[in-house]
């Protein structure tokens, strides 16, 4: 991965890498590690999420109580600290799902390409 | 909520664990194991940034910075103390006298009564009139005629010998409306109040009504006084309640002991003018108005009625416009006292203005002394919002400490103006006890200030280059335009170089006041106050009780002379009337040759108050009812009415009521009402015995010690009669009452003065010492290349002096201005006095050493070697 490949990757917008990361949490708990793999490879490596970057929002997420959060071990026998979507992080994620779809059909009509797919 | 947070082990634990999952994933793709550490690495970003932003958004952090901030900036404030205490005293100084104008404002302006609602009682006023006072017939008109209100209340005010039994002593009350507790929605703290029921036209309600304060105080909270008769005037009276705790009377600066019904005026006043409907006596007429009326409909409801009595009674009444304000002092004292507070306020707040400004200034040359520590830490990767932060907490830490200091100072202030009554023979105070309102405003006060003036050096850190700074050592910015700074100070030094133009043309007032010609001598004179209407004296008794009290005196050892007199010259209180030549027909006001002051005195008053007699005789005891009607008068009235004293001696004037008067007496000039500034004015002095008083004064002239002349002057009026209350008091200390405006003036602006000159010093030394700290490195180079100790000062002080002297000359200038102002209330207050501008002048320039002694004190000690070194 060069630095001309990094560059051509989408940089995230304010506020939807809380989205992503409740999304990925769907599937069941995971670490952080995890997480940020898992959201660079279902958007087939478009997105660019700096590891770093993650964990304040994991820890603003926590906060909230949409997160929670527990040592465990992974699957290859290493300590993590394992995350998991509690009920009122589920109801966020639908509304917050809900309002992303509404928005990116917005943005979609308005830029005169066809009507973006959820 | 704590106890949840994170430690940031575990965070760095979790981090760790995600460096080490990465890593393995990648080495499993096939990456050596250093180049999968970097690869991890570098996909994770900045691991410290990482951390910091994580121990930055617990919220133990913010508190973390604070306390390092304060602690940090008490550390350099205690570093330089001289700074410090000076800065922390100008606050002092400022947010102090804010904070005691506020209280005063807040204490008879803002603060409601405290009544249920008291939102909806209005007070009724005259449009155009000082007073609002109404006849009694008046009062039951409005009352019954309005539509707008749900209860019309009266009052006046009275002042009553008050017997329990064992000691009568004077107190004082209101006369109020049957419906008055009512109107205030009060409930008695124990018995009743007055009942419609009580009143069957006029004395016929004999009860009273005690407040807390004198219950307490003078029955020691007995319950079972309730009940009770004692004597008011000789007349008794039954106690049937107690007003609730802190209700003194609607007029808060005048704490009342008791309430009696109005209608047993004649018991309580000695007169019965409940059915005179040309006499204005009733003092207060206020109202609880109707859900859903407006105070201006109710003031046109009330106009209404007033054209009504004036068809009916058109000799009795006149015009009047009404106007609705809230029950209060300020309704009561009229617009001059508002206007006056009003003003005292934003000279206050203007003081507080150039406090900050100063402070300000001061501030950005310790910024400026610190600009090296700054670009340091500026360099070593300190934010610039985390420098700010310091500063502004330094600044707050100042203003709270500032705050605080002048709050105690104010408080020490307040309690003692609350404790303090003015006016001897009279109730009055100024209940301005510091509440919450007041530590709330000082409070914000301080933090304003503290962040205004904190802010001043705002811009100097931000635009600061650290490189640049390090680099040359000395901000790059060394420009000689005019600053806004500058400017600042400029107007800064204009408005306290007024503030000591008019304390100077106050004092120089003050000092010309106490050498007017008075036209008596308060010295050695001692002053006896007595009503005989209290102690049960008709008209027709009095006169001779007065002979005998008088008589009493004289017999006292060391008494050089006794007179009595109606009305006290110089005193809070006179009586005017309209006089007229002989020759004039028609006695209407328009007609009047003058209106003079009128005085009713026995035989001797003029001796005993030093009034000098310049040509014909005083009065004797001949001059009663059956004599001829004389008078003895002043130069000025002689010379209004007669064109000349002389030819005033043995001829003729008319009184307002027609009555030939003949002058056989001319005294001299003197000072009539309580204005010391009054320009010459008539006045004439009628036999007691002719113009007949019951409320008088009697003026003992000895020499001897005040306070066993006033025992002495006791025990005798007691064996005349012991029922008689009196009140002794030397005319000295009448006086401090009755000039208590003017020297309350003077002294206001003698305060404001002096705090004008403290702030012209502080905020001199501040740009002083700013110029010097900026331009060392310029100054050593001069001193090393030979420069003399005058080139470095002109050079380190040039400007602060240029600054001195242009604001100054403003100042001086606008201050003679404000001075003209000053005219009116302060005696003989003319500014264009040599004294004054030679005395501004000096003090300025007394302003300007002191300010600028320690920085030009610092540029002369400059060792350029030492300079050097520490590039």
């Amino acid at each position: 991965m060069s630095t001309q490949e990094e560059k051509e990757r989408l940089e995230l917008l304010q506020g939807t890498l809380d989205l992503l990361i409740l999304r990925t949490l769907i599937f069941g708990p995971q670490h952080g590690q995890g997480i940020a793999r898992a959201i660079q490879q279902t958007s087939q490596q478009e997105l660019l999420v700096e590891h770093g970057a993650l964990y304040p929002a994991l820890g603003r997420l926590e906060d909230r109580g949409w997160i929670s959060a527990k040592w465990g071990t992974s699957s290859n026998n290493r300590k993590a600290r394992f995350y998991s979507l509690t009920a009122k992080g589920r109801k966020q994620l639908v509304r917050e799902t809900t309002k992303w779809k509404r928005l990116s059909r917005a943005i979609g009509r308005i830029l005169g390409t066809e009507t973006a797919e959820g | 909520m704590f106890g949840r947070r994170r430690k940031l082990e575990d965070f760095s634990a979790e981090v760790q664990a995600h460096l080490n999952l990465e890593m393995e994933r990648l080495e499993e793709q096939g990456l050596g194991h250093e180049e999968a550490r970097t690869a991890a690495h570098r996909a994770f970003g900045n691991v410290t940034q990482a951390r910091e932003r994580f121990y930055e958004c617990s919220h133990w952090m913010w508190f973390e910075n604070l306390w390092g901030d304060l602690r940090y900036a008490a550390r350099m404030l205690r570093k330089s103390p001289s700074f410090t205490l000076v800065a922390i005293l100008t606050l002092a100084a400022a947010i102090g006298a804010n904070t005691v104008v506020f209280a005063a404002l807040n204490a008879l302006i803002l603060r409601p009564l405290d009544v249920p609602q008291p939102q909806r009682l209005y007070d009724l006023t005259h449009v155009g009139q000082a007073t609002a006072s109404e006849s009694y017939p008046n009062y039951v008109d409005y009352r019954d005629l309005n539509r707008s209100f749900e209860n019309l209340a009266a009052a006046d005010f009275c002042e009553v010998g008050l017997d329990t039994g064992k000691n009568p002593s004077s107190a004082w009350g209101y006369e109020v409306s049957r419906n008055y507790f009512g109107t205030l929605r009060l409930r008695p703290y124990l018995g009743r109040f007055f009942h419609a029921s009580d009143e069957h036209g006029p004395d016929s309600a004999p009860y009273v009504v005690l407040t807390y304060a004198y219950w307490k105080s003078h029955f020691q909270a007995d319950r079972s006084a309730i009940g009770r008769t004692v004597q008011l005037n000789e007349h008794p009276f039954t106690i049937i309640g107690v007003a609730p705790p802190g209700f003194q009377g609607t007029l808060q600066i005048f704490p009342a002991d008791f309430f009696v019904p109005i209608i047993d005026q004649e018991q309580i006043d000695g007169e019965n003018l409940l059915n005179a409907r040309a006499s204005d006596w009733v003092f207060e007429l206020f109202g609880r108005l109707k859900p859903g009326i407006s105070p201006t409909e109710a003031a046109a409801d009330l106009n209404l009625i007033n054209r009504q009595l004036q068809k009916i009674y058109p000799k009795d009444e006149a015009e009047i416009t009404f106007r609705l304000v809230h029950v209060g002092v300020a309704s009561v004292l009229g617009g001059a006292v508002k206007a006056f507070l009003g003003g005292l306020m934003l000279l206050a707040g203007l003081i507080l203005l150039a406090a900050c400004a100063n402070l300000g200034s001061l501030f950005a040359a310790r910024a400026a002394d610190r600009s090296r520590e700054m670009a340091m830490r500026l360099a070593l990767g300190s934010t610039r919002r985390r420098l700010l932060r310091q500063l502004l907490t330094e600044a707050i830490l100042v203003s709270l400490a500032g705050g605080a200091v002048g709050l105690w100072g104010s408080v020490v202030l307040l309690h003692w103006i609350s404790a303090w009554h003015p006016f001897p023979q009279f109730p009055l105070n100024v209940p301005v006890n510091p509440g919450w309102h007041v530590y709330t405003a000082a409070l914000l006060l301080s933090l304003a200030s503290g962040l205004l003036f904190g802010a001043v050096p705002v811009r100097q850190v931000l635009r600061k280059n650290p490189y640049g700074i390090i680099r040359s050592g000395s901000p790059i910015n060394t420009s000689r335009r005019i600053t806004v700074l500058d400017l600042l100070l400029a107007v800064q030094i204009a408005l306290c170089a007024v503030l000591v133009t008019s304390s100077f043309v106050a004092v120089r007032g003050l000092e010309r006041s106490l050498n007017a010609r008075l036209g008596v001598e308060p010295r050695n004179a001692m002053l006896v106050e007595t009503d005989l209407k209290m102690a049960g004296y008709s008209r027709d008794t009095a006169p001779a009780m007065q002979r005998r009290m008088i008589g009493a005196m004289k017999t006292i050892l060391g008494v050089a002379s006794v007179g009595l007199v109606s009305i006290l010259p110089l005193s809070v209180d006179w009586d005017r009337t309209a006089v007229f030549t002989n020759a004039k027909a028609n006695l209407s006001p328009s007609n009047a040759a003058a209106i003079a002051f009128q005085y009713d005195v026995s035989p001797g008053y003029f001796r005993a108050a030093g009034a000098a007699l310049l040509e014909g005789r005083t009065f004797t005891w001949r001059d009663d009812r059956r004599a001829a009607r004389v008078a003895v008068v002043n130069e000025e009235f002689a010379r209004k009415l007669f064109g000349s004293p002389a030819n005033a001696l043995g001829n003729y004037f008319k009184m307002w009521n027609g009555t030939r008067t003949k002058v056989i007496g001319i005294v001299e000039d003197g000072k009539y009402s309580a204005d010391l500034g009054e320009r010459r004015q008539s006045a004439m002095f009628l036999p007691i015995l002719q113009s007949p008083a019951r409320d008088t004064w009697l003026v003992v002239r000895s020499s001897d010690d005040p306070q066993q002349l006033a025992a002495a002057i006791r025990s005798k009026l007691r064996g005349l009669d012991p029922g008689l209350p009196i009140f002794i008091q030397t005319w000295n200390e009448e006086m401090d009452g009755a000039l208590f405006a003017p020297r309350m003036a003077t002294a206001s602006l003698g305060i404001l003065g002096l705090m004008g000159a403290m702030l012209s010093v502080t905020g001199i030394f501040g740009m002083a010492a700013y110029s010097v700290s900026k331009r060392k490195r310029e100054l050593g180079i001069r001193i090393a290349l030979g420069a003399q100790r005058r080139e470095v000062l002109r050079a380190a002080l040039g400007r602060a002096f240029k600054l001195l002297a242009f604001g100054s000359a403003a100042g001086l200038a606008l201050g003679i201005l404000a001075s003209r102002v000053l005219a009116s209330i302060v005696y003989q207050a003319t500014p264009d006095d040599p004294f004054v501008l030679l005395g501004v002048v000096l003090a300025m320039l007394v302003v300007g050493l002191l300010a600028t002694w320690i920085p030009a004190h610092r540029a002369l000690s400059i060792d350029p070697s030492m300079l050097m070194r520490e590039e």
